[in-house]
C-alpha cells in the first residue's frame, strides 16, 4: 500500500509524486488534503494537498517543497518505495460552482494546491484567470498545466527573471479594477502574500477565498493545534477548512502561531539529528 | 513532597511477608478489620517527575494476598453493584487469597476484556470500593478493599507469565462487522463479535489503535505495550485493523453498510474534539488543548529525542481543569522539563473529578494546586505568545441543577499570574465528522449518539457505545457499553 508510482522534480526544493492510495483517490475531492507520516515509530504527521488524483489508477498526486524533515525524508523516497501513514482526504471540499470570473493566485508552492482547484472551477464553466508568482524562474511549478487551464495566465518573478518582474497582487489589483469585475478570487501560497491579495481585494468586495496551512497534528478535528480566528470565531483548519473567507481571517495571529516550534527548526540539536536522519534514508 | 516517607516495594513487601506470616486462621472479621491496607509501591516521587516510566509499580504477591485478606465476603457483596460491569469481586479476591491467581483471573475475564486497564485506570473510589463494607467500617473509602489495584495484580500475572489467552473464536459464519474507532469499546465489541465466528474489521483514524488509552493517558500511567497487547490479542483472533482509515472520509458509514457488504456496524469514535474556555487570549502562541499536549507527548514520543514532533519548551505552566486529562497534561508537563507546573480549578478538591491517586500523584509530584481559581483571560508579549495570564478567585455558591455548588467570581479579585504555557483541559465533547457524514443518525444537543436499550442507533445495523454516546466518560463504562452493542450485534447476525 502507499507505494511511489512516480516520482519527479520540479524545480530545486519542489518535488512531485503519484501515490498509490485507491481509496483516497476516489473519495478525494478538490480542496482537500492528506496527511502522511514516514516512520512510524518517530516520524511526524505533515499535511499535504491533494494536487490531483487519477481513480482509475488508484493514485493522487502530491507537490511538496522541501522545508524540514519529513518533506526532505519523503523526497529522498524513490519509486517503488512506500510511503508508510497516508490519511484521507481531509478537510472540507472547495465550493465549486459557476461564479463567472474567477482569478486564481498562486505564490510558491501554494500554486500545487490552486491547480486542482482552478481546473475544477474551469471544469464548471468559469472564465478562469491565473496569476503565479515565485521567487525566480527557478522555483516555478506546474507552468504548462496552468497554462493549459487557463483564459489568461500571468507569471510574476521577484527578480524578473521570467514574466513580469511584479509581486503577484499587482495583477491582482488590475484585474480588480478592470471591468467585467472578477466574481471570485481564490488566493494560496505564503501566508504573507494571501494576507496581501486579501487587502487587495478588500476595497473592492471580491469575495476572496484563501486555503491556510497551519500546523496540524491529526487532521480530524481533535487537537485544535490547526485553530485560526476567522471573524470573532475559533475555527479548526483540519475539519472547518482549509479554505475560508480571507477577509475574516487573522493572518498575524496565524502566521504567529506557525512560528510556534520555529526554535526547534532552527537550533543547531535539531538540524544535526535532521541531517543524520537524511543521511541515513540516504544510504538505504 | 513526602519524600521522607517514600517506602520502596521492597520494604512494603517485606512487612507484608512478617504481617502474612502472624495470621492465624481463619480469620474472624476483625482481623481482617486489623490488617493495614497494603500502600500501592510507586516509583520515588522526586525521581519519577523526570521519566515516562510507570509511577504505580503494582503489589508483589505477598502484598495482593494479605490485601486479599481483607475482604469480609460479605453476602449482599455491595461491591458487585459498584462495578459497571458486574465482576464477581469477593470470589476473585478469594482465588486471590489462596494464591490461585489463575483462577482469580478466570472469574475476572468472564465480565471484563481489559482488567490490566481498568484495574490502573478505573475511579474505584466512586465505583466498586465506595460500598465495599471494609472502607464502610473503617470510616474512610481509602482503606476499602482494593479491588481495583488487586484485579491489576492478576491481569499483570497473567500477562507476564504469558499466559494470556486470547478467546476462541467459532467457525465462520460468513458475515461481516465493521467497528469506527479503536478505543476501549471497540476494543471489547470487537473480541465479542469475532469470537462468533463474524469477521471484524476495524477502522482507525490514527497510525497507532487503541484510542485514548494510546493518545491520552499517558505511558507514566498505562503503559502502552499493555495496549499493544490487547490489540495483538485482537489481531490473533483474526480481527483485521485498518488504521489511517477515518470514517466519513476515506469511506463514508453507509457506503460500508450498502457498497461494501457489511452486515453490521459500531460506532466508538469516543468524544474527541477539545472545549475551549472562550477567553481573550486563547489563540495565542502557547496555548494549547490538553489534546494536543498530549497527543504530541504520548501518541507522537514527544518526550524522546528522536521523536520528529516537537514538544513546546515551557517554563511555567498552566493547567486548565480538574480531571483526569488535567492531571495527566499537568504532569506530562512536568517530565518534558516544565520548571513549574500550576493547575487551577474553578470549585474545590471535593468537586474534582479526578480519581485520587491522580490528585495525590500530582502534588506529590510537585503540581501546585490552585483551587477556587479560573482565568479570565491570557495576556499576549509584544511577539503574540502567552505572558501570562488574569486570574479571578471563586467562592461556591448554591447548589446548580446537577447538586454541585456553583462557582461564583469574586468581583474585583483578579490578579496575574506569570506563565508562558497554558493548556486547556475543560473537557471534551464528540467529534461531529461521523454524524455530519450520515445522514439520519439522530443525535442529542450535546452531540452524543442517541442509542435504545441495546445500543441501536436510529439507523438499522448501526450501534454505538462509549463516549460517542455517554459523552466523555470512562474505560470502564466504554467497555460496558462496548459488551451491551456486541450482544446486540451477536443476536441480530444469529437472527438473519
Ligand atoms: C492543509 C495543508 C495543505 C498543505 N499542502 C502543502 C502542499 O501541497 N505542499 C507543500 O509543500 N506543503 C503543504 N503544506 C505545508 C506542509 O504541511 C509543511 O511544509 C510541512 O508540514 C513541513 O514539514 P517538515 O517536517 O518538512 O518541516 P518541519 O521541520 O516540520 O518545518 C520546517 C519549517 O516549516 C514550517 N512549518 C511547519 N509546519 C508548517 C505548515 N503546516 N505550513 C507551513 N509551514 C510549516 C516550520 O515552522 C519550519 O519553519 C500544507 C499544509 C496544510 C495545513
Ligand atoms: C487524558 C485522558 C485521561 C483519562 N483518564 C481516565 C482514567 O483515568 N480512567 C478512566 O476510566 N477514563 C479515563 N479517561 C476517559 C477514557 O479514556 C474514555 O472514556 C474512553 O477511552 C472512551 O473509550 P471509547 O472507546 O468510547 O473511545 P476512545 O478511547 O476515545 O477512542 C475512539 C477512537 O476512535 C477514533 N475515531 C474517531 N473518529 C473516527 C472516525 N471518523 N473514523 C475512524 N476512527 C475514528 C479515534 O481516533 C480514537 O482512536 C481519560 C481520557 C483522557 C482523554
Ligand atoms: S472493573 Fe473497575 S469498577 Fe469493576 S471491579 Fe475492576 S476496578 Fe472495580
Ligand atoms: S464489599 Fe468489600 S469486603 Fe465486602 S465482599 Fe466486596 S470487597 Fe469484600
Ligand atoms: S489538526 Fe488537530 S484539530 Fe486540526
Amino acid at each position: 500500500m502507499n507505494s511511489i508510482l512516480y516520482k519527479k522534480q520540479l524545480s530545486a526544493e519542489v518535488f512531485q509524486m503519484r501515490i498509490e492510495a485507491p481509496l483516497i483517490a476516489r473519495e478525494r475531492r478538490a480542496g482537500q488534503f492528506v496527511i502522511l507520516q514516514i516512520d512510524s515509530q518517530f516520524g511526524e504527521r505533515i499535511p499535504l494537498t491533494i494536487a490531483d488524483a487519477d481513480p482509475d489508477e488508484g493514485s493522487i498526486t502530491v507537490i511538496f517543497q522541501t522545508v524540514g524533515r519529513t518533506t526532505h525524508l519523503l523526497a529522498l523516497k524513490e519509486v517503488g518505495d512506500t510511503v508508510e501513514h497516508l490519511v484521507g482526504p481531509l478537510g472540507q471540499p472547495t465550493h465549486v460552482e459557476k461564479f463567472g470570473r474567477v482569478i486564481c493566485v498562486g505564490g510558491g508552492i501554494g500554486v500545487a494546491p490552486l491547480y486542482p482547484i482552478a481546473q475544477a472551477m474551469k471544469a464548471a464553466g468559469n472564465e478562469v484567470i491565473i496569476i503565479m508568482g515565485a521567487r525566480n524562474q527557478e522555483l516555478l511549478i506546474l507552468e504548462e498545466e496552468m497554462k493549459n487551464i487557463a483564459d489568461e495566465l500571468i507569471i510574476c518573478t521577484d527578480d524578473g527573471s521570467y514574466g513580469r518582474k511584479d509581486l503577484v497582487t499587482a495583477p491582482l489589483k488590475e484585474f480588480c479594477e478592470a471591468t467585467p469585475k472578477p466574481d471570485l478570487a481564490v488566493a494560496i501560497g505564503p501566508p504573507i502574500m494571501m494576507k496581501f491579495c486579501a487587502e487587495t481585494t478588500r476595497p473592492y468586495g471580491i469575495h476572496t477565498m484563501v486555503s491556510l496551512n497551519t500546523i496540524m497534528v491529526d487532521g480530524t478535528g481533535m487537537c485544535g493545534g490547526c485553530r485560526v480566528t476567522v471573524g470573532s470565531e475559533t475555527k479548526f483548519v483540519c475539519v472547518d477548512g482549509p479554505e475560508f473567507d480571507g477577509h475574516l481571517v487573522d493572518f498575524d495571529n496565524m502566521m504567529n502561531r506557525l512560528k510556534a516550534f520555529k526554535w526547534r527548526e532552527d537550533t543547531d540539536h535539531h538540524r544535526c539529528h535532521l541531517e543524520e536522519a537524511i543521511e541515513e534514508a540516504g544510504k538505504r | 513532597m513526602n519524600d521522607i516517607m517514600h517506602r520502596t516495594k521492597e520494604q512494603l513487601t517485606e512487612d507484608a511477608r512478617l504481617e502474612l506470616a502472624g495470621l492465624t486462621k481463619p480469620l474472624s472479621p476483625k482481623q481482617r478489620l486489623a490488617i493495614p491496607a497494603q500502600e500501592m509501591p510507586a516509583q520515588d516521587p522526586v525521581v519519577r517527575r523526570g521519566n515516562m516510566q510507570e509511577v504505580a509499580l503494582g503489589y508483589s504477591e505477598e502484598q495482593a494476598r494479605l490485601e486479599a485478606e481483607r475482604c469480609l465476603h460479605c453476602p449482599a457483596k455491595p461491591c458487585i453493584k459498584g462495578c459497571p460491569v458486574g465482576i464477581e469481586i469477593p470470589a476473585f479476591i478469594q482465588e486471590i487469597a489462596k494464591g490461585d491467581f489463575k483462577a482469580a483471573i478466570g472469574i475476572i475475564r468472564q465480565s471484563s476484556l481489559l482488567p490490566a486497564v481498568c484495574g490502573r485506570v478505573c475511579p474505584q473510589e466512586t465505583q466498586c470500593q465506595a460500598p465495599c463494607t471494609v472502607g464502610k467500617a473503617l470510616k474512610s473509602v481509602d482503606k476499602a478493599v482494593s479491588i481495583g489495584r488487586l484485579e491489576r495484580f492478576v491481569a499483570d500475572w497473567e500477562r507476564e507469565n504469558g499466559l494470556m489467552q486470547p478467546p476462541a473464536v467459532k467457525p465462520a459464519t460468513g458475515k461481516k462487522v465493521g467497528i469506527v474507532g479503536s478505543g476501549p469499546a471497540s476494543i471489547t465489541v470487537a473480541a465479542d463479535v469475532r469470537r462468533e465466528g463474524h469477521e471484524v474489521t476495524v477502522f482507525e483514524a490514527f497510525h497507532r489503535p487503541g484510542g485514548v488509552l494510546l493518545y491520552g493517558i499517558p505511558e507514566f500511567r498505562l503503559p502502552k505495550a499493555i495496549v499493544d497487547q490487547e490489540v495483538n490479542s485482537l489481531k490473533s483472533m483474526g480481527v483485521e485493523v485498518k488504521t489511517d482509515f477515518v470514517i466519513g472520509r476515506t469511506r463514508k458509514l453507509t457506503d460500508l453498510l450498502e457498497k461494501d457488504g457489511y452486515d453490521a456496524l459500531f460506532i466508538g469514535t469516543g468524544a474527541g474534539l477539545p472545549k475551549f474556555m472562550n477567553i481573550e487570549g486563547e489563540n495565542l502562541v502557547g496555548v494549547f488543548s490538553a489534546n494536543e499536549y498530549l497527543t504530541r507527548a504520548n501518541l507522537m514520543k514527544g518526550y524522546d529525542p528522536r521523536a520528529a514532533t516537537p514538544v513546546f519548551p515551557s517554563r511555567k505552566v498552566a493547567v486548565l481543569g480538574g480531571g483526569n486529562v488535567a492531571m495527566d497534561a499537568a504532569r506530562s508537563a512536568l517530565r518534558l522539563g516544565a520548571e513549574e507546573v500550576h493547575l487551577l480549578y474553578r470549585r474545590t478538591e471535593v468537586e474534582m473529578p479526578a480519581r485520587v491517586e491522580e490528585v495525590a500523584h500530582a502534588k506529590e509530584e510537585g503540581v501546585i494546586f490552585h483551587l477556587l481559581q479560573s482565568p479570565k483571560r491570557i495576556l499576549s508579549d509584544e511577539r503574540g505568545w502567552v505572558s501570562g495570564m488574569e486570574v479571578l478567585h471563586y467562592e461556591l455558591g448554591e447548589p446548580d441543577s446537577s447538586g454541585r455548588r456553583r462557582p461564583v467570581e469574586i468581583k474585583g479579585s483578579e490578579f496575574e499570574m506569570d506563565v508562558d504555557t497554558v493548556i486547556v483541559a475543560i473537557g471534551n465533547e464528540p467529534n461531529p465528522l461521523v454524524r455530519q457524514t450520515t445522514p439520519g443518525l439522530e443525535t442529542s444537543k450535546w452531540g452524543t449518539l442517541i442509542v435504545d436499550d441495546s445500543g441501536k442507533t436510529s439507523l438499522d445495523r448501526i450501534f454505538a457505545g462509549g463516549d460517542i454516546v455517554l459523552g466523555a466518560a470512562t474505560v470502564i463504562l466504554a467497555m460496558g457499553e462496548g459488551r451491551r452493542a456486541a450482544a446486540s450485534i451477536n443476536k441480530l447476525l444469529a437472527e438473519k
